[in-house]
């Protein structure tokens, strides 16, 4: 516990160093990356500890704040979320050192660690956090850190509006938390967690909802997600790591929370948190198939995932709803295994294509291509995080989404759930999800690592330095060991996933009969296919040996000039799917076609702008803008009378708690 | 046993209507939905009318086996059409519909199935995706003709619940329904046939033309 | 997991090229042809395993690993496949999951190694692959979910070694319908007809032949054989549901078994024999029907 306090104090005083060494990029670098790698390992410690031993700590102190106690405490479920923010943010520091590099002396650096680390340190606390109030000062200062860190290139217009765009949503879902916290608070005369008791089923309902739209505008649920994919793009690469990473996952451990806090939930929770988890996930890689920029994609994909972290945390509901321990355990548990799981992937993909902007200048993928003979670490590691958030074996990804599967099998035999329909729901919307999801980042890898390079932009591309490369290669190693460690990843997960099941930690999973290694066969499926790779692999070196083995250029069926141009784009992969849902992705077409008997240039361009900011957000704030413009009239700017508001509002209030004594 | 292979293969012409974009596979699908339907009344009707079941079920099947496909066959011909081209709703989206309109028939079904005695689920859902798949097939598809099969669809459909809730008919008002229905089809042929003489087509959504 | 099980997996590794020269020899003798020998893969294997190797220069590591991950993608879900009445070599709860994404991850090694070479024909099959197969695996997914209702069962080896002809009398119009929507996919996902053309290399019809273009020598041998062995494992389940006689008796279990996929496999060969392919704007119409049939199989197996 105490080395928490001290990773949070590391970070805080690193981040003061920072700003205060702002005129020097070189020592302000050092003081961020140092204090977030320091606190990282710092921190891990006791997570691990927690998750490993299973006993709780706590750490309490009064705070002049009125209501609220600087109440600390390390249990299971957060140390669950700890151990990937604590080893994302000190990886995607030591990224950003050399990332940032080509921005000293032209933007602020020293005030972008600052951020960075003070971010960290909002996350830490938000996590750890018993106290209502203690939360929401947290949680407003991991949002206002990362607007600054999002708005780091704020001489871009589309930086700049996704900035604002993303104030304005994560302080709209914070004004659903503050109903929600005060809510909770009225019931248990305390802001404190501990004091959340029993309440009657109306104010537990009104919670929930609360808790869904106020942590799933964080979390980034459908269709509240529509500021994800603009403001991660627009942040540097190592920010977008950690905030795809981490940050979303921080609405997915309040909605956690607060189902512990809560308990006994009715069926009609699972029932929306399945359905917000089916059309996240499956309207998130539709949308994601049809980007052409690599990081909104990417985006769009954390919007994927999240869905399927819904559809587990629904299927656990109903599991816990309808009496059926261990289909909610099975839930539980891959949901909270997606949790970390998708912090590892996601953050490794986010840094491979930061190295990809950065040494290309572009993110737009039909530029790219060839980056593989170019760059080989980031396309190996970008494959193996590929792999993995497209859930094939033998990847972590696999292991979670296996334990969600499993508990919607057993829900759905005649022997499990009364109404399978969920169940069947999340079976077949992970099939689709998985479906589209491998296309999607087949053609996210395929186009800009493997090919030729289709422009100059990707011809001088160079590989990153060690200091870039280094963290997404243990991400990379960290996916691969939770796959083939899967039984004893799922174990550590047990005191986790006894939290929210409400069962012993010694419980979970006994109702399979075999608690102790639940994947165990799936591991020996993986080893024994590795070991049939390899195998493979040594008999075709053998039998080439003595061989020809030539090398020619590619098939082109005798065409006259091929260039790299001629290859597939990333839109002509995707044309398939964007065509299938066009009812939904609406996307624009802009092109000027070739005229005449020698024909100019001629383009094409696609764009798919976000179909609930279209046709949703944007008409009901210009609605709102349009009624309160009769309001203008208030501000005039005049200076004594908007004092004289003061006064009056001053006096007024005096004269009513006078007449009141 | 056998009552529940003839509810599956109603669904599945249901299906293949909506999926089906050949006018004369879709006139045959309706056409065997009939014949499928006019062994009903001798399999659900109590025996004291067992010769007037005989000859209900002789007549729906002459009329819906044999009849309508003739006449229907035939305007298709007249008007040379022989494929719906551009449907306002595309066919791989159709059967996505479908399949959500087979959930929702299924869950009206078990919602429903405790209005009458031994009235199976299985029938009331055939029954109802029946009407659905008629009027999705009258509002997403821009043929005259698709739109009468759409109607015929729904007749049976209606037909169908009919009888597995009441269990029997009185056959005068049976008989009213069929001739209704035949005098229906018989007058839309003739439209169809007037519409393609002078518009050349017989697409409904541009009749909007007609308004003054 | 028993002896029995090793001795299938050694008679299927050993029999799946038998299985595509039925079909090629059914197909070819439809058509009035004489057709190839029944053996012709084989000696197509062992030819191309003693030729060289043309690399193309676009292309990277990746390329290379392709055929050996796709086989032993396809041999891990070999492994989890049943035979007749006895288990398979590995079998466990929720093992059908794992059994799809085996094949979902020789998918998706082998597009990659397509979009490596950096040829338009490559893309476009490998466009229209994932696109396909995306539609492809609900339909089987929920068939499977169906089976496992009808038998309350949750592995391979327990599902369907468990459908018996007591549950073909039980649920028999859905288990039709689940076999129906699983042929649909066994065509689409082996490229047979009326989904793709295995016999023409021309870019119109071409989704899983397109792909292979470029490989040659044993990385070739390598994806044909792990194409045969794809089709054996979908047709062995297929002919599990399909044939509910279980004597209990290994031998006869398996005369059983291989004389049901001889069938399938004449079968196979007479739809491919008899029919077009389809226009590929109507390929999705089809997997969306396939999908259709599942649905409504599981709908019945429920309610």
């Amino acid at each position: 516990m105490s080395l928490v306090l001290i990773a949070i104090g590391l970070l805080v005083a690193s981040a003061l160093a920072a700003f205060l060494l702002a005129r020097a990029p070189r020592l302000a670098t050092l003081c961020g990356v140092g204090g977030a790698m320091l606190a990282g390992l710092a921190g891990l410690i006791p997570s691990l500890r927690i998750l490993l031993t299973g006993a709780n700590e706590s750490f309490v102190m009064p705070w002049s704040m009125p209501g609220g106690s600087l109440h600390i405490g390390l249990d299971a479920v957060s140390a669950v979320f700890l151990i990937p923010i604590f080893l994302i943010t000190a990886l995607a520091a030591l990224y950003g050192g050399s990332y940032l590099r080509p921005f000293w002396g032209k933007r602020a650096i020293g005030f972008s660690w600052f951020c960075f680390n003070l971010l960290t340190a909002c996350l830490i606390l938000v996590v750890v956090a018993r106290n209502g109030l203690l939360f929401l000062m947290a949680w407003e200062g991991m949002s206002l850190a990362s607007f600054f860190l999002v708005v780091f290139e704020h001489d871009k217009k589309e930086a700049r509006e996704a900035g604002w765009l993303y104030l304005v949503a994560t302080h709209l879902g914070a004004a659903f938390l503050l109903i929600f916290f005060a809510l909770l608070a009225r019931e248990a005369h305390s802001f404190d967690f501990d004091c959340i008791g029993a309440m009657p089923q109306t104010i537990a309902n009104a919670a929930f909802l609360l808790a869904v739209i106020g942590f799933g505008t964080k979390a980034g649920f459908m269709p509240l997600h529509v500021w994800l994919p603009e403001a991660h793009p627009a942040a540097p690469s190592h920010v977008s790591a950690v905030l795809s990473g981490i940050m979303i996952k921080t609405g997915i451990y309040g909605l956690v929370r607060t189902l512990i806090l809560l308990g006994n939930p009715p069926v009609w929770w699972g029932w929306t948190l399945v359905g917000i988890g089916l059309s996240s996930g499956i309207l998130g890689v539709v949308y994601a198939l049809a980007q052409h920029d690599l990081k909104r994609l990417l985006a769009y994909c954390s919007v994927e995932n999240i869905g399927i972290i819904a559809l587990g945390l629904g299927l656990g509901v109903l599991g816990l709803s309808m009496g059926h321990p261990l289909v909610a355990q099975l839930g539980f548990g891959g949901a909270l295994l997606h949790v970390v799981n998708h912090a590892l992937f996601k953050g490794l993909l986010f840094l491979g294509a930061g190295a990809v902007a950065h040494s290309t200048g572009t993110r737009d993928m039909d530029r790219l291509g060839g980056l593989a003979k170019i760059m080989p670490w980031t396309a190996l590691t970008f494959i193996i995080g590929s792999a993995a958030i497209a859930g094939l074996p033998p990847l972590n990804g696999f292991v979670g989404e296996f334990l969600v599967y499993y508990g919607a099998l057993i829900a759905c035999l005649p022997g499990g759930m009364a109404n399978p329909l969920p169940a069947v729901g999340i079976v077949a919307g992970l099939a689709l999800i998985g479906g589209l999801a491998a296309a999607c980042f087949a053609k996210a890898f395929g186009i800009v690592f493997l090919g030729e390079p289709r422009t100059d932009a990707a011809r001088q591309a160079h590989e990153c330095g060690w200091s870039m490369r280094l963290p997404m290669i243990i991400l990379a190693a960290a996916c691969v060991l939770i796959g083939f460690g899967a039984p004893w990843a799922v174990a550590a997960l047990k005191p986790a996933i006894a939290d929210l099941a409400g069962v012993p930690a010694a419980q979970v999973f006994s109702a399979t009969g075999r608690s102790m290694m639940l994947l165990m066969e799936v591991t020996i499926g993986f080893a024994a296919a590795a070991g049939v790779v390899v195998l493979l692999g040594f008999i075709r070196r053998r039998l080439l040996k003595n061989r020809p083995v030539r090398f020619a250029p590619t098939w082109g069926c005798g065409y006259a000039a091929p260039t790299p141009r001629m290859q597939y784009t990333g839109s002509s992969f995707a044309l398939w799917f964007v065509d299938a849902f066009r009812w939904i992705l609406r996307t624009e077409r802009h092109r000027s076609l070739p005229q005449g008997y020698f024909p100019d240039a001629a383009f094409m361009t696609t764009e798919t702008p976000d179909g609930f900011r279209e046709l949703i957000f944007r008409p009901v704030f210009a609605q709102i803008r349009w009624a309160l413009a009769s309001l203008r009239w208030i501000q005039h700017g005049r200076l004594q009378v908007y004092i004289l508001y003061i006064a009056a509002t001053l006096v007024a209030l005096l004269i009513w708690y006078a007449s009141c004594l | 046993m056998g009552l529940e292979t003839l509810f599956v293969f109603l669904v599945l012409t249901g299906l293949v209507l909506l999926g089906s974009s050949l006018l004369r596979s879709s006139i045959r699908m309706v056409a065997m939905q009939g014949a499928a339907l006019s062994f009903l009344p001798l399999l659900v009707m109590e025996s004291s009318w067992a010769g007037r079941a005989v000859f209900l079920a002789a007549l729906t099947m002459g009329l819906k086996g044999i009849v309508f496909p003739v006449l229907l066959n035939r305007s298709m011909r007249e008007a040379n059409v022989r494929r719906e081209m551009e449907p306002l709703v595309g066919y791989s989206l159709s059967l996505a519909l479908g399949i959500a309109l087979l959930i929702l028939a299924f869950w009206l079904a078990d919602r429903l199935h405790e209005i009458g005695v031994g009235i199976s689920t299985l029938s009331l859902a055939a029954a109802f995706f029946m009407m659905f798949t008629g009027l999705f097939l009258i509002i997403a598809r821009r043929k005259a003709l698709t739109q009468v099969l759409g109607f015929l669809a729904l007749e049976n459909g209606i037909y169908s619940f009919g009888l597995t809730v009441v269990g029997h008919i009185h056959w005068l008002v049976e008989l009213g329904v069929l001739l209704d229905v035949f005098v229906a089809v018989f007058i839309m042929g003739i439209a169809i046939d007037h519409i393609s003489r002078e518009f050349d087509h017989i697409n409904v959504d541009q009749l909007d033309q007609l308004k003054g | 997991m028993n002896a029995i099980s090793w001795i299938h997996m050694a008679v299927a590794l050993v029999l799946a090229p038998l299985l595509l020269g039925a079909i090629n020899r059914t197909k070819a003798r439809i058509a009035g042809r004489a057709g190839a020998p029944l053996l012709q893969l084989y000696f197509d294997l062992w030819k191309l395993l003693r030729k060289g190797a043309v690399y193309s220069r676009a292309t990277t590591w990746v390329f290379r690993a392709g055929p050996p991950i796709g086989l032993a993608a396809v041999l891990g879900a070999l492994l989890l496949t049943p035979f007749g009445k006895s288990g398979a070599v590995l079998a466990f709860g929720g093992d059908l999951v794992l059994f799809a994404y085996w094949l979902g991850l020789m998918r998706f090694v082998t597009v990659l190694a397509a979009l490596d070479t950096g040829s338009s024909f490559e893309g476009m099959g490998a466009g229209r692959e994932v696109f396909f197969s995306a539609l492809a695996e609900p339909a089987f997914l929920l068939g499977m979910l169906g089976l496992a209702r009808a038998t309350d069962a949750l592995s391979l080896s327990t599902i369907l070694p468990g459908i018996s002809a007591a549950t073909w009398l039980a649920a028999g119009p859905a288990l039709a319908l689940i076999a129906a929507a699983w042929l649909v996919v066994l065509l689409a996902e082996n490229a047979r007809i009326p989904v793709d053309d295995p016999n023409t290399h021309l870019e119109l019809t071409m989704i899983h032949e397109v792909m292979v273009l470029d490989h040659g020598g044993p990385d070739l041998a390598l994806i044909l054989y792990g194409a045969a062995l794809k089709l054996w494992v979908m047709s062995a389940l297929l002919v599990s549901l399909l044939t509910p006689i279980r004597y209990g008796v290994a031998w006869q279990d398996a005369l059983v078994f291989l004389g049901g996929m001889l069938i399938l496999a004449v079968g196979i060969g007479l739809i491919e024999g008899a029919m077009a392919r389809l226009r590929l704007t109507r390929v999705p119409q089809l997997l969306m029907g396939a999908l259709a049939l599942a649905a409504l199989a599981l709908m019945l197996i429920i309610k």
